[in-house]
């Protein structure tokens, strides 16, 4: 063991702290343009019952093919893996923002109406707090997400925990794998508690029973 | 002032609408009342615009409500609804809030007009509460305060109440009633229950079809219904030009009866169980034969099997459609318990009892009961 971390230890922290960069930028903004764009198509239902079909086609090409894409087309740059990230960490937060704002019962939508909000105060007071537990869930499952397919970034020659996994396959040594994969995983474990925890302090006490169900 | 002028809605090829005109006065408690689908819920909604109108118009102390800026319009005019809706994320006190600070009211006013708010209703400790902490019936006192917090001079109100157990309901009617008066302001209520708006209205507006059947007092309606609909809808509460006499006005329906084969220890448990000292004896086909007592089956229940041989026929029947008085009279100056009522078909319609005259004479005095 102690070998082991002699050999490879300072590698590891910087090949944590490289998959963690990739994931906190990609998440951060696939967090904002799929939180935005989630409110945008919760603006306008019809239009929105044809968009989010495709948009979860496209969720479904696979992601070693789009970032051979964008290698191609931008070339071997961080920038490479943030761009292919973010677009993927975008689409579970769009659909739970979306899918959470939609399903806020019309009657807090209703009584917002008839206090006097504009349709924005209705949108910041009441559909996106009421809506926070699926947005967050949105959250998490990105960031998760995220943190497995950082693992491609190696594949690019970019670093991260996935340089371990790909020598490890290349070379066939199984211990080099499992140095990858076992600090991704608890990488995963640890930003989704993260988010839980930061998602219960911001949870007003009136609203925690709802989230738990 | 709320004024409706040659009001029309429709969807579609569905006239929702048709051609509304009415004045509602300041102070006044109004109920819409009708049936569902009869328009009276769009017609409220109208008032602060939550659904437009197709032609018309809508005047507020003389300003057309379509003219005024929506968000504006609906902070001066409080708006309760039936599934309540406080908003889960705000405590009750943010939640009374809402109003006075869509309104800028700076952090001071708002906290004196939640503690005023919450006195009214006397849940001051509840502030902090969230509202899933808190009853259905303390639910909706929020939601009234919450739609009186800015102090608006008209509050709508759709079937707040409807959503309620009866004895909270009952509650929260005497409270917005007295809040109300107390306030002076003008409220605009939605119900399908004629008892509510009878105890609430100062004025009742009976739609139907998007049309008015009537609109008066609840004393104009009890006197004077439109027609059948509006008769229907007050039930028993009408007031029948001639008051009730008859003898089926006032007597019991199902009194307890049994067939002249019964056995003897089986009729003295029935009375026992029930309560009372005589049995009402029919035939197979239902036809009244006569009556048999606690005191016979006493005296003679060791001698026979069934009751048939401890059946009288001493007491007491009338025919319906007979006049009420004589029966009265007859239990009053005798020591009888009941007179029986007969179809003309001599099978049982009911008893008069003691209790039934006391009845007639409470609803004399009083009223009817609820």
């Amino acid at each position: 063991m102690s070998a082991l971390w002699s050999t490879y230890g300072d590698m590891l922290l910087a090949a944590i702290r490289t998959h963690l960069y990739y994931v906190v930028i990609s998440v951060a903004i696939g967090f904002v343009i799929g939180a935005l764009l989630g409110i945008l198509l919760s603006r306008v239902p019809q239009i929105s019952k044809i968009v989010m079909p495709i948009l979860s086609v496209f969720q479904t090409i696979p992601g070693l093919a789009f970032i051979g894409i964008m290698y191609m087309w931008i070339g071997m740059r961080p920038l490479t893996v943030i761009i292919a990230l973010a677009t993927y960490a975008i689409f579970p937060v769009l659909k739970n923002t979306y899918t959470g704002i939609l399903e806020v019962p019309d009657q807090y939508v209703e009584a917002a109406r008839g206090c006097g909000m504009t349709r924005f105060q209705i949108l910041w007071k009441v559909e996106l707090p009421l809506a926070s537990a699926s947005i967050y869930a949105g959250l998490r499952m990105s960031t998760i997400y995220t943190v497995s397919w950082a693992v491609l970034a190696a594949m690019i020659g970019l670093g991260g925990l996935g340089d371990f996994i790909y020598q490890g396959t290349t070379s066939n040594n199984n211990t080099l794998i499992l140095l990858g994969a076992i600090p991704a995983a608890i990488l995963a474990l640890l930003l989704g508690a993260l988010i839980d925890w930061f998602q219960r302090r911001h949870t007003p006490r009136g609203m925690r029973k709802e989230v738990r169900r | 002032m709320i004024e409706f002028k040659h009001v029309v809605k429709s969807y579609g090829d569905k006239v929702i609408l048709h051609d509304l005109n009415f004045t509602i006065e300041d102070g006044q408690f109004v109920c819409l009342i009708g049936k569902s689908g009869c328009g009276k819920t769009t017609t409220l909604k109208s008032i602060n615009q939550l659904i437009p109108i197709d032609s018309g118009k809508i005047l507020i102390d003389g300003n057309d409500v379509s003219q005024a800026n929506k968000a504006e319009l609906r902070r001066h005019i409080g708006y309760v609804i039936q599934q309540i809706g406080l908003f889960p994320n705000m405590t009750v006190a943010e939640n009374i809030q809402v109003v006075p600070r869509l309104l800028k009211y700076d952090d001071q006013q708002c906290q004196e007009i939640t503690d005023r708010m919450l006195g009214l209703v006397h849940m001051e400790s509840y502030a902090d509460a969230y509202p899933s902490e808190l009853s259905g019936g303390q639910q909706q006192r929020i939601g009234v305060l919450r739609a009186l917090a800015a102090n608006p001079p008209i509050v709508l109100m759709d079937e707040p109440f409807g959503a309620l157990d009866p004895l909270t309901r009952d509650d929260l009617q005497d409270e917005i009633k007295n809040i109300q008066q107390q306030l002076n302001k003008t409220i605009v209520f939605v119900t399908h229950d004629m008892n509510e708006a009878l105890k609430l209205a100062d004025v009742i507006i009976f739609m139907d079809q998007g049309q008015i059947v009537q609109m008066g007092t609840p004393e104009e309606f009890l006197r004077n219904p439109a027609n059948d609909l509006v008769r229907e809808f007050l039930g028993k509460h009408i007031v029948d030009q001639t008051t009730p006499t008859k003898v089926e006005d006032f007597m019991r329906t199902n009194p307890i009866t049994v067939k002249r084969t019964r056995g003897i220890h089986e009729c003295a448990e029935l009375m026992a169980r029930r309560s009372i000292d005589s049995l009402i004896v029919v035939d197979n086909q239902k036809h009244y034969i006569g009556t048999v007592t606690v005191a016979d089956i006493m005296h003679y229940g060791r001698t026979v099997q069934t009751i048939e041989p401890l059946i009288q026929n001493t007491a007491r029947t009338v025919q319906i459609g007979e006049d009420a008085k004589d029966s009265f009279e007859y239990l009053l100056s005798t020591n009888a318990d009941y007179v029986i009522v007969l179809h003309p078909d001599q099978t049982i319609a009911g008893i008069i009892t003691k209790t039934s005259v006391a009845q007639s004479v409470a609803k004399n005095l009083w009223g009817e009961e609820e």
